[in-house]
């Protein structure tokens, strides 16, 4: 937030510093986010200032002066083949080389947290090292307590290949016995991934709420090799994740009375607003701080600042209530989700954006839209394109209606799905619906079971006890328990349809 | 065209079989068991009409002397079960098979299967068996969950296109299983015994009631007919009182040492797989 005056914000940085539920590393980065948003220097257009004032077009607490990007996504493979000049680190020659670089890495990356979003695809870059199990098993479990201890926020997401390994079978081993919300983990699932990896990867989420699961294929084909970063982003690898803006569709019903206004005026001009302060924001971290040139990640090819691997990422959320805002249905029969004439309306804006986005050329890389999980402050905004928890359908409805207004979310979308626990009697039933999603065009799904005490907000974890201590004013270890707070008491997500199966 | 009266139709299904299937649930069964947990799925509705008056969504009504149910304004609250008088539901649709295809094609990239319940589905063979044929020209897999009253052996071209039967054995012994069910246990068993060397069963099941019957013998019974054929899972379903009718006696619930007690009853009667619900 930007001050009118210097009491103000002394009055904030006092209350920052005071705060008895903020630990000392929160206290840090919100200083630092607290100056940095003094600084309101980049220029946009009158329009599109007016729709930022509106909070029609949202900034995502990344600050007014962007000077890195928000995610980074570096090449993993070639850090661990050559090691780094700038870390002074030898490419790692046994498991605990391996797993004491990668350490040494998360802790000097860039992004707007002030922590890493992506740990690598872990089974891959670790399952060459393995030699002696028991070993392995005791250097993996050291890298996910450091990673989960020093992260401090659950959006720290690492991959699994979907190829089977030792090192695969033990990462999902561990995430089920040490019920740590970090790292969030996501396995990028292909057309050969074996059923049994696959099984194993959905009795590890009962338990433990992870891994997710990407469906590759599509990926995949609009990103090359790609990772699943923070809480669902797909971005390529050695790319960077330059800025997400968020477009708040819930509030454009109040720019457009009729169908045809929302979708011929109103779209396109909220579209072009979203994609200049997109594109001026990455000018600035480009032109104006020289991020490239001054990160050794990119010095020694681990980023790349080419066109395919700066992504300006276009969130939206609240298409449901955007949908719902013009319709204005009596009843849940109307409403998104649950009737052709919404569901139609949604496909038809989701199309609209993504043509109108596809007209716009930013000066670097390029702009991908994102399904936006939403923030702590939302209430009456469902995350993406997400059907508003209470007015979900049947799960195979639920699943098609997904694929159908997520298609062209090639930086990333998810959905979650909390199944009774005696889903844990038959993994394969999940698979099956793992599999039938993937085949009508589902990006990307989650689930937990109902009695997990890792569960998932809307992309990232919290423990429920967790956010218990946090409503008594305990301190936690993890900044994301208070995000996870307010955003479940804000929309009620503890309360999504468990599906009985 | 050969129709069954369906009660119910669950899209996804983990309980009925291997992976996610969807189950049909058919109306009517031969039996009447104490501990039925869906006994709205008993009886063939009488017309009688008393749920008609305490319908709130208007879902209901009487036309020529027949209780008519229009599924698109049910809400799904039960007020008509609970008025029912004679263990039935008026929310029953007679559907072809090509019907209940039709609606559930939109399941199908997501299942393994079906199942068809019930009531007591093997009630309607011809409809199972078209229905069946069906699936598995979209090459689904076919499960009856079946009370084991009807002698499926003699249902050749039913069992042709079925993948697999699940059979109950609610007792061991006759008289016992009379006094739960109405009806002897020596069907269920000869179904057991015919179709084990056929490959046409996925699992038998037993629900543990304390108190009531003597578990022991039903399990031991079950498990010696199982035994030989080491892909038969033989569950062992715990009794819950949930949903059950007023004239089922009051009963404890199976502790875990009772089911664990079972389980290793019917392993050493050489089950190997045993599962406990």
């Amino acid at each position: 937030m930007s001050f009118q005056n210097f009491q103000d914000f002394q009055n904030e940085v006092l209350r920052l510093i005071t705060d008895p539920k903020l630990t000392f590393r929160e206290r840090m980065i919100e200083l630092a986010k607290a100056a940095d948003d003094q600084l309101d220097i980049i220029e946009y257009s009158e329009a599109t200032r007016k729709l930022i004032e509106q909070n029609i077009v949202f900034q995502m607490f990344e600050g007014s002066a962007p000077f890195r990007p928000r995610y980074c996504v570096p090449d993993y493979s070639l850090f661990m083949k050559q090691g780094s000049k700038f870390l002074q680190l030898e490419p790692p020659t046994d498991i605990w080389s391996a797993v004491g670089n990668l350490m040494c890495f998360y802790h000097n990356q860039t992004g707007a947290g002030g922590l890493p979003v992506y740990a690598g695809c872990l089974d891959e870059l670790l399952d060459p090292f393995i030699t002696d199990e028991a070993e392995a098993r005791k250097a993996i479990k050291m890298l996910l307590t450091h990673m989960d201890t020093t992260n401090g926020d659950a959006f720290f997401h690492a991959d699994l290949s979907g190829r089977d390994n030792k090192a695969a079978r033990i990462l999902l081993e561990l995430s089920a016995e040490m019920q740590r919300p970090c790292p969030n983990m996501s396995m990028l699932y292909r057309a050969d991934t074996p059923d049994e990896l696959a099984l194993a990867a959905i009795r590890a989420g009962l338990e433990c709420s992870k891994p997710s699961f990407a469906n590759d294929a599509l990926y995949r084909a609009d990103n090359g090799d790609y990772a699943v970063v923070s809480c669902y982003n797909t971005l390529p690898i050695g790319g960077s994740g330059m800025t997400l803006v968020r477009l708040n569709m819930q509030y454009l019903p109040r720019l457009a009375s009729t169908k045809e206004q929302l979708l011929d005026e109103v779209i396109p001009a909220v579209t072009a607003a979203m994609c200049e302060v997109i594109d001026k924001r990455t000018q600035f971290i480009v032109d104006t701080c020289h991020y490239y040139e001054n990160t050794y990640m990119f010095k020694e090819g681990l980023l790349h600042n080419d066109t395919d691997h700066m992504i300006g990422m276009f969130g939206y959320a609240g298409l449901a209530e955007c949908v719902n805002g013009i319709l204005k249905p009596a009843d849940v029969s109307g409403r998104y989700g649950n009737c052709e004439e919404a569901d139609a309306l949604g496909e038809a804006i989701m199309e609209r954006m993504y043509t109108e986005m596809n007209k716009y050329q930013p000066k670097y890389g390029k702009i991908c839209l994102h399904a936006q999980v939403g923030v702590m402050e939302d209430k009456d905004c469902s995350p993406g394109g997400r059907i508003p928890i209470g007015d979900e359908p049947a799960l195979p409805m639920h699943l098609r209606q997904f694929a159908r207004m997520h298609k062209y979310c090639a930086a990333g979308c998810g959905d979650i799905f909390p199944f009774d626990e005696t889903a844990k009697r038959n993994p394969e039933a999940i698979l099956d619906i793992i599999k039938g999603a993937f085949a009508v065009g589902v990006r990307y799904l989650s689930f937990y079971s109902n009695d997990s005490d890792v569960v998932r907000i809307t992309g990232y974890l919290v423990k429920r006890s967790d956010m218990e201590k946090f409503s008594a004013g305990e301190q936690t270890l993890h900044d994301a328990t208070v995000l996870g707070k307010g955003i479940t008491e804000g929309l009620g997500l503890l309360d999504r349809k468990v599906r009985g199966v | 065209m050969i129709t069954a009266p369906v009660n119910k139709i669950i899209p996804f299904s983990c309980v009925d079989g291997p992976g996610n299937r969807t189950a049909v649930f058919l109306q009517g069964c031969n039996q009447a068991c104490l501990y039925c947990h869906n006994p709205e799925t008993i009886a063939m509705c009488s017309n009688c009409g008393a749920c008609v008056a305490v319908c709130p969504a208007g879902a209901l009504s009487m036309e020529e002397g027949e209780v008519r149910y229009d599924i698109t304004k049910c809400c799904l609250c039960d007020a008509c079960l609970k008025a029912c008088p004679s263990l039935s539901s008026p929310r029953i649709r007679q559907l072809t098979a090509e019907q209940v295809m039709g609606e559930i094609a939109v399941n199908l990239p997501f299942i393994s299967g079906i199942t068809v319940s019930g009531g007591e589905c093997s009630l309607h063979p011809d409809f199972i068996r078209e229905l069946f044929t069906l699936a598995r020209e979209k090459g689904k897999s076919t499960f009856i969950d079946t009370n084991g009253q009807t002698p499926l052996w003699e249902q050749e071209a039913l069992l042709a296109v079925t993948d697999k039967t699940m059979i109950d054995l609610k007792s061991g012994d006759d008289d016992e299983h009379r006094q739960m069910s109405g009806l002897s246990a020596a069907l269920p068993m000869e179904n057991i015994r015919r179709l084990a060397p056929l490959g046409k069963i996925y699992e038998i099941r037993t629900v543990v009631v304390p108190g009531l019957l003597d578990n022991r013998r039903t399990v031991e019974a079950g498990a010696r007919l199982i035994a030989p054929y080491p892909d038969i899972r033989y569950k062992l379903i715990r009794y819950r009182p949930f949903g059950v009718r007023p004239a089922m006696p009051e009963t404890p619930v199976p502790t875990d040492d009772e089911m664990a007690e079972l389980e290793a009853l019917a392993r050493s009667c050489g089950v190997q797989d045993v599962c406990v619900v």
